[in-house]
């Protein structure tokens, strides 16, 4: 069922997509990251390379991603409003046009009082919602928030955040709605371990006839000890982990919580797959990224799946193992080819 | 009761035209809206439609909903003693049937208006601007203001 390379065309082609995210290192060397990117070569249609996630600095994501193609995996680029003016974010967005990244992800970004740098000025200059709205502007009118044109437009697939858990529940759906009015064609969420919770939400989505204009992966990944466990529960703001996930997680012996945990991480996949609208997953496990195809093939989702060939950077248009993926006079992300703006 | 009338437009265009008595409008603007709201003087006011809770206090400065990042009591994730702001905004709009006002997609603020009197912009029309209707296509750059 292969259908072509790349995330859009996957969810384009009704297929469930997987992507994984992957957090860059806490240095210059590119192998780390390689190290963690190539066992989902052929398995995932993206990974996503974090923007400082946490407010915790680590390599660029821009470079991340340009070295996650390399390895033979589809980048998404995280751009967060946490660092960046209006100015730094628009340049950012047309680099990553430029050199070949061919999906970005907008959000708002955690404040830097998380993070290694709490002494840190919180940008802010634009919101997530804001920072959606002018990517679009300038891939579909090629303009910039100043008004002033651009000489080539970018071509990425543009993509947000959701959280269906924090209040106000009311407003969740509706918030993603905006996202979408702004600019969002797909959207990942926040860890979803009470499925009935974001049934709930996809329904409301569906009221709305979101899952039509905005393809949904829902969040999704192990608790692999009680200490992360614990963490989860009480140390990452809106983040909701039910009462019998933590008694499942709590009433194995304590060599087997990793295993139960990757159990019920492939049971909440299943359940998820069965949502009306839904039209993926985004598998998150900072810190255990070598553990992911463990997981999709418990979920069965392990298959000879993804893109024809499915192998190296040559599956990535444009990118070519091993050398340069700056071919001289390459148009800015050919790959995307015509099939986008809806 | 601020809606732009003719007696508002009119005090708006005499505040333009003489600096000193526009420094006190502007400073008394200032200390009755710091009062009320927490206002801190971005000078393009959103209150009407986010339920007089105002977005500028929130430590993210978010124009257009709330951040992910909200406790599961309302709390605000930066600083977990004060609720959300947004929060705040969608359950006054709940309760007087207002939710649609949050819809509103907010542009991007303008920060040279930072410091300048929201009302005087409002009354002399700038901020016509400052939102588009929800659902509407809202792909489009920046129209220029008028300074």
């Amino acid at each position: 069922m292969s259908t072509g390379a790349g995330l859009r065309a996957r969810l384009d082609s009704g297929a469930f997509a997987v992507t994984a995210e992957i957090v860059p290192p806490r240095g210059a060397d590119p192998e780390a990251l390689r190290r963690k990117v190539t066992p989902l070569v052929g398995l995932v249609d993206a990974v996503n390379i974090t923007d400082n996630a946490g407010a915790h600095v680590r390599m660029a994501s821009w470079a991340g991603s340009l070295v996650a193609a390399e390895a033979g995996v589809e980048p998404v680029m995280q751009l967060t409003c946490r660092d960046r003016n209006r100015l730094a974010l628009q340049s950012d967005l047309l680099a990553a046009s430029a050199v070949g990244i061919p999906n970005v992800l907008l959000m708002t970004g955690d404040h830097p009082k998380f993070g290694d740098h709490p002494d840190a000025t919180p940008v802010f200059d634009l919101d997530s919602v804001q920072l959606l709205w002018a990517a679009r502007a300038m891939r579909d009118e090629g303009r910039l928030l100043s008004g002033r044109a651009l000489s080539t437009r970018p071509a990425w697939f543009i993509g947000a955040v959701e959280n269906p858990f924090a209040p106000p529940a009311g407003f969740r759906a509706a918030r993603l709605a905006k996202k979408a009015d702004a600019g969002a064609e797909f959207a990942q969420t926040q860890f979803v371990f009470d499925v009935p919770a974001f049934a709930r939400w996809m329904a409301e989505v569906r009221d709305l006839g979101l899952d039509q204009r905005c393809r949904i992966l829902a969040g999704v990944g192990p608790v692999r000890s009680l200490r992360a466990l614990d963490h989860m529960r009480t140390g990452v703001p809106g983040l909701h982990i039910p009462d019998e996930v933590d008694r499942r997680l709590r009433a194995v012996p304590a060599d087997r919580v990793a295993e139960e945990g990757e159990r019920i991480c492939a049971e909440i996949i299943g359940q998820i797959r069965e949502i009306p609208g839904v039209n993926g997953v985004h598998v998150m496990a900072p810190g255990y990224e070598h553990g992911i195809p463990a997981i999709l093939e418990r979920a069965g989702l392990a298959g000879p799946r993804r893109r024809d060939g499915g192998t190296g950077p040559e599956a990535i248009g444009g990118f070519q193992g091993g050398r340069s993926p700056w071919p001289a006079g390459r148009p800015a992300a050919p790959t995307l080819g015509g099939t986008g703006a809806d | 009761m601020l809606a732009p009338n003719a007696a508002y437009r009119g005090l708006a265009g005499a505040l333009a035209r003489a600096p000193a008595a526009l420094r006190v409008f502007t400073a008394a603007e200032k200390v009755t809206k710091g009062a009320a709201f927490g206002c801190r003087m971005c000078g393009q006011c959103t209150l009407p439609v986010t339920g007089y809770a105002c977005p500028a206090t929130c430590p993210k400065q978010l124009r257009n909903g709330p951040c992910g990042g909200v406790g599961a009591d309302g709390s605000c994730e930066v600083f977990p003693d004060l609720r959300c702001v947004w929060v705040v905004a969608y359950e006054r709009a709940e309760r007087e049937g207002r939710v649609a006002d949050l819809l509103v997609f907010q542009r991007p603020v303008d920060h040279r208006r930072s410091g300048q009197s929201a009302w005087v912009s409002y009354w002399r029309g700038d901020d016509e601007t400052l939102w588009a209707a929800p659902g509407a296509r809202q792909v489009g750059a920046m129209p220029e203001r008028r300074r």
